[in-house]
């Protein structure tokens, strides 16, 4: 266990470097002069040569890049051009909201699709298997944020039940703001873990353990919670690690849509104002965010399935 | 009375050809064929888009701002007066002509670089391997914004961001495929014989591997008129004044006290064309697979 955890950890080191190699490599080298990106068209040649000199464009590449991951290692990455606070100082700010909300919307998403597909895989071809079906085939289609916009429609704006933008004080007022944003991402994840749960339980409900269990007169409760659906919890596991990094892809739509604080809105402010150094401290950040979810989902594997250990 | 009997006729029949699968894909299922009809009819509107629109999508007027639905603007008009039935009309054609050109791109690009680290290995497939693998650590739409964050909006950025991110995946298949197909004997006996490397890359590998290349492009459709929608929606997709669906969203946002319709209406149509794909998708790839069928 503990040389897993080394061999893992380790191999996460050069996983950092190479994000950051192309991190570097798509911030300086792909969209042509940065100086020009962030300044516009219009600017002068003296307002360019002064913004290459602050942002150290002018050493060379190696050099540059050297400085880059220094910068992210100190966490000195910079600061903004338009408010002139320190990129990690904003970051650092944001980054409670955008967790907190993809935490939440896992948390209700997972509540609502595990039983959502154990249901299904029980009734499998009846009524409420049919069910689960569509409200699955219509999670995959319909966009979060269209969905949270007609929440935000329905609910903030003709209801009154819930703020329409903002990310609250304390923290109850917190968890009344990020109900709206979060429900919206569980919907579109209860349709995903719904159909995983269900075709995970379908595999192991037609293994022979699972007859042999019945046969010896378990309760069917049992049967499907303690030998099914423990053991049809590993392929969810996987899919609990992209799932979660898909729910942080999606805040960021759904953090414009409620209007809250979070790395997204961030990060897409960011883009609009041609703020450089914020846009690659959002990038490096979501990077970041990847290579720690993706170590996060290899340790819960070994923990959920004890014989990976053995055979690494 | 001749004694050689007729040829036995299974033996004439043509056997079952690469692509059949495609064609039982299409029309096994009813709720395929509707789906088939829902896309026929949005390619339809977005070929016709100047005769089907009633307005044209850009014109304003400050005398119908955020009219609700009625007999003469059916999904009534936006902020600016526009039209937005003409909008959407138009903005279909942003949606599909992304959905269908990235994942296309990528297919051309993804299945060259797995090709090559599938078949030629050592060094080059160590490196290609690593940077795939890495990439598809990240969410389609995650690398989407990250990609678009740098380069900005505009339609051959869109192009080119979704069809970034979709290039790891293509990578991945079709450099398990090669590995496979490379072991058979057909590949040896062409390496034996002296056939130069392209050839037997172009007429030998490629051919053998395109059908699961396809059915990911068609999987991927759906996925690409998402992120479309989700770049435009954000702002870093197609750019304003001109209408895509993802935008029209966009624009319904910051209008939301003006009129709802906007949002309902874009966002309907988007969902309505992704399930229609997913449902393709998803048939195409039960054909070629049957394992999946649950």
């Amino acid at each position: 266990m503990g040389r897993y955890l080394l061999i893992r950890l380790a191999d996460a080191i050069p996983t950092i470097f190479l994000v950051l190699l192309l991190v570097f490599i798509a911030m300086r080298i792909l969209p042509g002069d940065p100086a020009i990106a962030a300044l516009g068209d219009m600017a002068t040649a003296e307002q360019l040569q002064m913004f290459r000199e602050k942002m150290g464009l002018n050493a060379p590449l190696w050099m540059q890049f050297i400085n880059f991951v220094w910068g992210v290692l100190t966490l000195n990455m910079g600061t903004s051009m338009m408010s002139n606070q320190s990129v990690v100082g904003l970051v650092l700010y944001n980054l409670p909201y955008t967790i907190e909300l993809t935490l939440v919307a896992m948390l209700m998403g997972l509540t609502a699709g595990v039983p959502l597909g154990v249901l299904a895989a029980t009734h499998r071809n009846k009524l409420p298997d049919s069910g689960v079906r569509v409200f699955s085939l219509i999670g995959y289609a319909v966009p979060d944020f269209y969905l949270g916009a007609l929440l935000l429609i329905v609910f903030a704006l003709n209801l009154h039940w819930f703020p329409i933008n903002g990310g609250g004080e304390g923290f109850v007022d917190r968890m009344y703001h990020v109900f709206l944003p979060a429900l919206t991402l569980a919907m579109v994840k209860a349709a995903f873990i719904g159909r995983l749960t269900r075709t995970s339980l379908l595999e192991v409900l037609s293994k022979d353990y699972i007859r042999t269990a019945r046969a010896k007169g378990a309760k069917e409760n049992r049967v499907i919670y303690r030998h099914g659906l423990r053991n049809a919890l590993l392929p969810l596991t996987t899919g609990l690690g992209l799932s979660l990094l898909a729910t942080l892809s999606g805040s960021v739509a759904i953090e414009m849509v409620f209007n809250r604080p979070g790395i997204g809105k961030l990060l897409i402010g960011a883009i609009a104002e041609r703020d450089y150094a914020v846009i690659q401290g959002g990038v490096v950040v979501f990077a970041m965010f990847v290579v720690v979810i993706n170590l996060l989902m290899d340790l819960l594997y070994i923990v959920v399935d004890p014989r990976i250990r053995v055979n690494s | 009375m001749s004694i050689i009997a007729d040829p036995v006729p299974e033996l004439v029949e043509r056997g079952p050809g690469r692509f059949d699968f495609l064609r039982r894909a299409l029309f096994g299922r009813p709720a395929t064929i509707v789906a088939v009809g829902i896309i026929a009819a949005f390619v339809v509107i977005a070929a016709l888009a100047p005769i089907l629109a009633p307005y044209d999508p850009l014109t304003q007027s400050m005398l119908r701002i955020n009219k609700p639905p009625s007999w003469q603007n059916w999904l009534g008009t936006d902020q600016f007066g526009r039209d937005v039935l003409s909008r959407m009309i138009y903005g279909s054609r942003n949606s599909l002509l992304f959905g269908l050109i990235s994942p296309f791109l990528a297919a051309i690009f993804g299945t060259t670089l797995g090709v090559i680290a599938g078949y030629f290995g050592g060094i080059i497939d160590r490196v290609i391997s690593r940077v795939v693998d890495l990439l598809l650590a990240f969410p389609e739409l995650l690398l989407a914004i990250m990609i678009a964050a740098v380069l900005g909006g505009g339609f051959w950025n869109v192009i080119v961001v979704i069809t970034v991110a979709f290039i790891p995946g293509f990578a991945r298949v079709a450099r398990a495929q090669t590995l496979s197909v490379k072991q058979d004997p057909y590949v040896e006996a062409a390496i034996a014989i002296g056939v130069r490397t392209p050839v037997i890359i172009f007429r030998h590998i490629v051919p053998n591997i395109m059908a699961p290349i396809i059915v990911l492009m068609m999987l991927w459709v759906a996925s690409a008129i998402r992120l479309e929608a989700s770049l435009s929606f954000l702002g870093i997709g197609t750019q304003a004044p001109n209408p895509s669906w993802g935008n029209i969203i966009r624009d319904g946002l910051n209008n939301l006290f003006g009129s709802p319709w906007p949002i309902i209406g874009a966002g309907a149509a988007i969902t309505l064309v992704v399930l229609a794909f997913n449902l393709i998708g998803d048939a195409v790839r039960d054909a070629l697979d049957p394992s999946t069928v649950q």
